[in-house]
């Protein structure tokens, strides 16, 4: 039987070529983003001395860039956000694992769905012209736009992230575990807490890291709620007070900068530390799961 | 006894935190849709806006978050459905593919805003492209491609391997074999994938705040160098930066958007289980 | 009486993969236009030579092979071969019915089509008789657009007969291609096999002993990799020199 000409298979050549290219471009996407984070953000340690850049004032107008508040109201906002969205997130994925009748489950799940996909700013939106001055009433405080406003907009956004890692945690956990549990006379609360989820540690673990890294990142829900104000939240009322994050600052003041100037230097080298904390979180996270998927025989 | 109360308390405590977990979602719906469907109108969806975004319509904002979406899917899908036929189909299991692997982990997780300023360093200034749609699409593919690799390459290896074993039996080439077999049968997952995908960054505003975004800008795009309205922008400046901007029309613009957004999800959702359920396999 | 003519020699055949040996040393001529059947307990290597002889296992990772196969007298595995159509002159049908997703039409011309045959007449012209090789064409010529899956299994099993026949193979490999068929469906099968080697020479993993005594002119077996001995089939059935295929053949072990 004859062959396909020579010209199919010169097309077919280069079809795989541009597929093998394609492969590759990933890695040379996350490279030219570094570069570019560094060419416009490295200039910045040389037009301005290091203990500025790691002061407690953020007041570019003074040529002061201390990145300190920024970097402790990201981790303020975010630490609180895991500490509701933790709990909230396994409680509900064992919640539709164990206890929902199928009907709920059914219902649940694109409800979670919709969660992850209602864009930021409007939850922002909505953060700003409900929650805050609901908050603002309701503990007497002057302004609703404060850190706790941030973090709970932010935990609803990792809710989903989390209760579907930790759902697959739990799903793994072998069956004879419970049923072994179950057998030795233990109700099915106590098989929970102290057998599956325990068994399931270290997938809540790897779905709180993924967490974190989506709640550090997260732009335009917590600018439009966390009141934008550069300060040092050190005192436990630093909750109920406004405060800035490293992504809201970025995204609030580049748009006023003069390109080249070293406000706007620092703006990008805050993209580089975004970049790379988001780097650590996410790469753990994952290297954590193909451990497990290789060892637990997985392919 | 004692025991079968506290896992009573407990299955009321988990409950009660799904119910705090949705109870949430459904109040932001409803109350967009509720004060936002007062500002909807046929003139609202298919006019300019006037008297510096008070009154008229919202159509450039319409039309922009399209446009861009549609650059986005231009520019994502080729270099996307690619990576992944290239993951699925030809690599080994190198330390390279290992290194291909975790960028894709990388850039999923890059906060939106650094894809702003990645933009802003490349596209705009460095490639003098300006803020424009071109600008704006291509730093959104980027950020899009990691959702439509990973959806796509799981479509295809979804794929029975015996398909590929058939193919190669019968003189099929490898590549013959992706086109003819695999690629049509991973073609509604990939699709999926995509709007997916898609519909995420039809919905953000950080990427394209400093790359493309305009405020008042009441003429729809017509040149690939136009800078444009977006729907995620537009709300966010009249909700933040305009004073005196009525309630409603804010409301009105967040429904628009959620409704854009919410209808691909539907969409998406209903073809996957639509294909599912069709599978020849 | 002329000496049969040889279509594929086997040379001091060796071959490992994942570190295991699968083959031994393994010598063997298979003539024209016979039925050849390769028996012996499972892991002895059968499945696997089979794959080495259209070269199938070109698909997998990790394998070492040393000797060679000659088809026609050239080496099959010579830097340069074009696989492909290695394949297309040594078709390969499988233990399972695998329809490819679509119609009956598409199937049994997926081959030709790649190959580039777009001519309306020959395609149709294979199609009919791909399928009345198979016996199958009496049942299926008034839905040929219709899906392949909707077949039972065995039409589905000689469909992918028909699919390798489309392609006008010298060389027909079939390994054990009735295991998930009724009796009736096996009896058409083995009917169409009898029929086939008048055009082609058959090389088939039988899945019974009964089936090899059946359809051998010639029979190999393999034990464990290794080729115990080979020659024709009322030979090696009824007087076989060694003592394993004799204890193997009267189902000594099995």
């Amino acid at each position: 039987m004859r062959a396909p000409g020579r010209r199919a298979r010169w097309f077919e050549f280069a079809i795989e070529s541009f597929i093998r290219v394609m492969g590759f471009s990933t890695i040379a996407f996350v490279l030219l983003i570094l570069f570019f984070l560094l060419r416009e953000g490295a200039p910045i340690l040389f037009e301005v001395p290091l203990d500025n850049l790691l002061g407690v004032r953020w007041y570019p107008t003074f040529d002061l860039f201390g990145t300190i508040p920024l970097f402790l109201g990201s981790a303020l906002v975010t630490v609180t956000a895991i500490a509701i969205a933790l709990p909230l997130g396994v409680a509900t994925a064992v919640f539709v694992r164990e206890v929902a009748p199928r009907w709920a489950r059914e219902v649940l799940k694109p409800l979670i769905e919709i969660l992850a996909g209602i864009p930021s700013v409007v939850l922002g939106f909505f953060g700003m012209t409900l929650i805050a001055p609901a908050m603002r009433q309701a503990l007497g405080i002057p302004t609703g736009l404060t850190a706790f406003t941030g973090a709970l907009l932010l935990a609803y956004m990792a809710l989903p992230t989390i209760i579907s890692v930790a759902d697959d945690a739990l799903d793994a956990v072998p069956k004879s575990y419970r049923d072994a549990a179950l057998a030795m006379g233990a109700t099915q609360w106590q098989t929970i807490w102290r057998v599956v989820v325990p068994a399931a540690r270290s997938g809540i673990v790897t779905a709180v890291m993924l967490g974190l890294g989506r709640a550090i990142g997260e732009t335009m829900a917590v600018m439009m709620v966390t009141g934008n104000a550069a300060r040092l939240p050190l005192t436990l009322d630093s909750l109920v007070r406004p405060v800035r994050t490293m992504t809201a600052t970025v995204a609030a003041e580049m748009g006023e900068v003069a390109q080249g100037s070293p406000h706007y230097h620092a703006l990008f080298g805050i993209g580089i530390i975004l970049f790379l904390v988001t780097l650590a979180i996410n790469l753990t996270a994952a290297v954590t799961i193909f451990k497990k998927r290789r060892r637990g025989g997985l392919r | 006894m004692k025991r079968q109360w506290i896992q009573r308390l407990g299955f009321a405590l988990l409950t009660l935190a799904a119910l705090v977990v949705v109870a949430p979602i459904l109040l932001v719906i409803g109350s967009v849709v509720v004060q936002g469907v007062g500002a909807i109108s046929w003139e609202f969806l298919t006019t300019m806006p006037r008297s510096g975004m008070k009154e008229g319509g919202i159509l450039p904002a319409i039309a922009g978050t399209l446009v861009l979406t549609l650059g986005t899917a231009l520019a994502a899908i080729p270099v996307g459905v690619g990576g992944a036929i290239y993951l699925a189909e030809y690599a080994r299991d190198t330390w390279l593919t290992r290194a291909i692997r975790l960028a894709i982990i990388n850039l999923a997780g890059i906060p939106s805003v650094v894809y702003g300023l990645f933009g802003l360093g490349l596209f705009v200034l460095f490639l003098q492209l300006g803020t424009s749609i071109v600008a704006g699409s291509l730093t959104l593919a980027i950020m899009t491609l990691p959702v439509i690799i990973s959806a796509a390459e799981e479509a295809l290896r979804a794929v029975p391997v015996e398909f590929r074993t058939v193919s190669a039996s019968l003189g099929g080439t490898r590549w013959q074999g992706i086109r003819h077999i695999v690629l049509p049968q991973a073609l509604p997952g990939i699709i999926t994938g995509v709007i997916l995908g898609l519909l995420r960054a039809a919905g953000e505003t950080a990427p394209i705040m400093f790359t493309v975004a305009a405020f008042y800008l009441p003429r729809v795009p017509t040149a690939l160098s136009d800078e444009t309205m977006a729907l995620p922008y537009h709300l966010y400046v009249i909700s933040t930066q305009v004073p005196g901007m009525p309630l409603s029309v804010q409301y009105g613009t967040a429904l628009v958007l959620l409704m854009v957004i919410l209808s691909l999800n539907l969409v998406a959702t209903l073809m996957r289980g639509y294909f599912r359920r069709r599978r020849p396999w | 009486m002329a000496a049969p003519e040889i279509k594929i020699q086997i040379q001091n055949l060796t071959y490992a993969y994942d570190g295991k040996a699968a083959l031994r040393d393994i010598t063997l001529n298979v003539a024209a236009n016979t039925v050849t059947v390769f028996f012996g307990p499972a892991g002895g290597g059968k499945t696997t030579l089979l794959r080495l002889i259209n070269r199938l296992n070109d698909l997998l990772d990790g394998t070492a092979m040393q000797g060679q196969i000659l088809l026609d007298g050239a080496d099959i595995y010579a830097p340069g071969t074009d696989v492909a159509a290695l394949r297309r002159r040594v078709g390969m049908v499988f233990a399972l019915p695998l329809p490819l997703p679509g119609t009956i039409r598409d199937n049994v011309l997926y081959g030709p089509l790649r190959a580039g045959i777009r001519d309306r007449g020959r395609l149709d012209e294979i199609l009919l008789r791909s399928l009345t090789q198979a016996a199958l064409w009496d049942e299926v010529e008034d839905r040929l657009d219709r899906p392949a899956n909707a077949l039972s299994g065995g039409q589905q099993q000689r469909l992918c007969i028909a699919r390798s026949l489309a392609l006008g193979p010298e060389v027909l490999l079939l390994d054990e291609p009735t295991s998930g068929l009724d009796p009736i469906s096996t009896g058409k099968v083995e009917r169409s096999l009898r029929d086939l080697k008048e055009h082609y020479t058959i090389i088939i993993v039988p899945h019974s002993i009964q089936q090899a005594a059946r359809l051998a002119d010639d029979a190999a077996f393999f034990l464990m990799g290794e080729l115990i001995e080979h020659g024709p089939g009322n030979e090696l059935f009824t007087r076989p020199r060694d003592q394993r295929t004799e204890d193997y053949v009267t189902g000594r072990f099995g």
